[in-house]
């Protein structure tokens, strides 16, 4: 069968699925069944952070540049989106309903607020990248941290979004959308790695000077990284408003960026279907924790906290370290570049049995 | 006159507190390279030990100066305990591996005392008995130094000073700037780097419960939450000295005491509400940044291939 023939295959299959399951979901739910809403909701914001995540995992994962500012280019893109949404969409949705009908106005419309968080967290992105970029490790974690700090507060001070008693914004999101955006956010990232682009990444995360010297241009392709890593940030922001439907710069705390980076640890840095596996995990894990009979449900936080601590003990690396899961029937073998599947594992070795974890500290003990 | 004199005091109380704290994270950073998460969670602990112990030694009740001492120095003794629990159960057995997994493991030890202490004790703030009868001394015009002002001065600059002693003038501070110099060498010259790294914690940890009474006796609120914030300025407040950096740490903790107090008093007449407090100490840790990446007093490390 032809790639084309088979690529369509798998978007007419997934498109399908994305509608049974947004039916699913829904209220009406599919053929009399449905998903209490308390599940649908794990099931969104699980989606929502799977592209938190993965996107993420580009910059930190892939390119190893430190960063936990996702949560600001989150409300950028969520705050950009929101706007536009309580004071402008609805005159453009109505005069656009008239041309193509209702319901593809809608879409398009949210189609228009996405791409529009997109580039407000992309030039957000752009703007902290370029400073920061230049700043190593630890120095380059705490400035981005304190720009989505600065983000978050300058948020907070601007009345037409609400400022601090919130923002109301009108509903858009549906499992459609964020199923959609999820797998397309790991499709993107997924070419990213494995282009041209991605190697020169990979390259910068195992040691920037020698990348230097090999010709890189390392702080373009770092702030490459950093946009397209914030834009998809901001549509995580954008589908995440519309499905909330209330705004609160509550909600982009610098916790939220540690959520994403733990999610990405957990997974295993480096492995997309890492990060997919550590986003849901973290975000059914404190839910499934309110099961808990009686006086242990009280303590579910601090049980998560500490098989937190545990995981990391016990697996340093990530559950999956930095090999995929379940990739190999994606992959067509006349396109797999020479040495095999996983970016940045030489033949054979997978980077994870090489124990760089380990590497990485010893020589770093050397270094001083 | 009188206020920019007042504000001047009121910042360098508060920029006393970070510095306090400060110094615990840049002593473990300098020595691990590792952002202690939890020390945040330490400074809240320290405070709240102290409020307990208020009320069980009976010093609650009436104001004095020797239980206030009581309970400085007991809530210190408990949080190096804890302090050097923490390093010895969560961060020993990590050390050996990637940054990142020490970090996470860090983030992981402040969700669990923070959540630990909404669970057990509520997230309800609490108010935090006199142990000081309250007190003001006017300097001149209005200005006016509070009792427990003058308190968190004597107290941190005692403290400084004895740390400065410690690192410099004893065997274990010797070790300390040794392994902090060089873990492995100073492993070979016969140095018990666990036990000293695990002295570096209570160090740090009874400082930052130092701390936290003497903000919860000038502010008397505490609650489970409260070391989130401080304990990210204060870190802000390390990186902006140059982490690793002991003179560093004050300096930087300083200054952001300084700026957010002003930022409060005279921000609106420039503009800046008041809100933007808790942005101040970020904006300029970018602006140092960019022109200094390794802090105001810190020194650049040659890169090796």
């Amino acid at each position: 069968m032809p790639t084309f023939l088979k690529r369509l295959l798998g978007v007419i299959v997934i498109a399908i699925l994305l509608f049974a399951l947004n039916a699913f979901l829904g209220e009406q739910g599919l053929f009399g069944f449905g998903a209490p809403p308390y599940y649908s909701r794990i099931v969104m914001l699980a989606g929502i952070n799977v592209i938190l995540a993965v996107s993420l995992n580009l910059i930190t994962g892939f390119t190893g540049q430190f960063s936990i500012g996702h949560a600001g280019f989150m409300a950028v893109g969520a705050y950009s989106s929101a706007y536009l949404a309580v004071y402008h969409a609805g005159v453009w949705e109505q005069s656009l309903a008239k041309i193509v009908g209702g319901s593809l106005a809608h879409a398009l419309v949210f189609l228009l607020l996405i791409g529009v968080g997109a580039l407000g967290a992309a030039i957000a992105g752009l703007v902290v990248g370029i400073p920061s970029l230049r700043l190593r490790g630890d120095y380059l974690a705490i400035v981005t941290l304190g720009f989505a700090e600065i983000i978050r507060i300058v948020i907070l001070n601007i009345d037409k979004v609400g400022g601090a008693t919130g923002f109301s914004v009108p509903g858009y999101t549906n499992f459609i959308w964020v199923g959609a955006f999820a797998i397309l956010t790991i499709v993107i990232v997924y070419n990213i790695v494995h282009s041209d682009a991605g190697r020169a990444l990979v390259s910068i995360r195992e040691d920037e000077l020698a990348a230097e010297a090999m010709g890189i241009n390392t702080t373009r392709y770092k702030v490459l990284a950093f946009v397209i890593s914030s834009a998809l940030a901001g549509v995580a922001g954008v589908l995440f408003g519309h499905y909330t439907q209330f705004l609160s710069t509550n909600d982009f705390q610098f916790i939220r960026s540690f959520e994403v980076i733990i999610m990405i640890v957990l997974g295993g840095m480096g492995s997309l279907t890492g990060s997919v596996l550590g986003a849901i995990v973290i975000t059914v894990l404190p839910e499934a924790l309110r099961r808990l009979p009686g006086d242990f449900s009280k303590y579910r936080l601090v049980i998560y906290a500490a098989l937190l601590i545990i995981i990391m003990l016990t697996r340093p690396q990530g559950v999956l370290g930095q090999r995929e899961l379940g990739f190999s029937w994606l992959k067509r073998p006349q396109r797999q570049p020479e040495g095999g599947g996983t970016v940045g594992a030489s033949k054979g070795v997978p980077i994870a049995q090489r124990g760089s974890a380990k590497a990485d500290h010893k020589k770093e003990i050397d270094d001083r | 006159m009188d206020t920019l004199l007042q504000q001047i005091i009121n910042g360098l109380t508060v920029g006393a507190i970070y510095a306090l704290i400060a110094l615990g994270y840049t002593m473990v950073y300098g020595i691990l390279r590792l952002i202690n998460f939890a020390h945040g969670d330490i400074y809240m602990l320290g405070a709240f030990v102290g409020y307990f112990l208020a009320f069980q030694l009976g010093f609650a009740t009436g104001p004095s100066l020797l239980g206030l001492g009581m309970v400085l120095i007991g809530s210190m003794i408990v949080a190096a305990l804890a302090g050097m629990a923490i390093e010895r159960f969560a961060y020993r057995p990590v050390r050996k591996y990637a940054r990142m997994t020490t970090l996470i493991t860090a983030i992981g030890v402040s969700l669990f005392i923070e959540n630990l202490f909404v669970a057990k004790l509520g997230a309800a703030p609490r108010a935090f008995p006199q142990l000081l009868r309250e007190q003001s001394y006017p300097l001149f015009g209005n200005a006016a130094i509070s009792k427990s002002q003058i308190l968190i001065f004597a107290v941190s600059v005692a403290l400084m000073l004895l740390l400065q002693w410690i690192i410099f003038k004893t065997r274990v501070g010797t070790a300390m700037r040794a392994v902090s110099f060089n873990l492995n060498s100073a492993k070979l010259m016969g140095i018990n780097t666990d036990v000293i790294i695990s002295i570096t914690f209570a160090l740090g940890s009874a400082l930052a419960a130092a701390g936290g009474v003497l903000t919860a006796q000038y502010n008397p609120q505490i609650d489970p939450l409260m070391g989130i914030l401080t304990g990210l300025k204060a870190f802000v407040a390390a990186v902006l000295g140059g982490i690793g950096n002991i003179p560093g740490a004050v300096l930087g903790g300083l200054l952001i005491g300084l700026a957010e107090t002003f930022v409060v008093g005279y921000g609106q007449n420039v503009g800046i509400p008041s809100t933007f407090r808790d942005a101040v100490a970020f904006a300029i840790l970018i602006l140092v940044l960019l022109f200094r990446p390794t802090g105001l007093l810190g020194s650049t490390v040659q890169e090796k291939v």
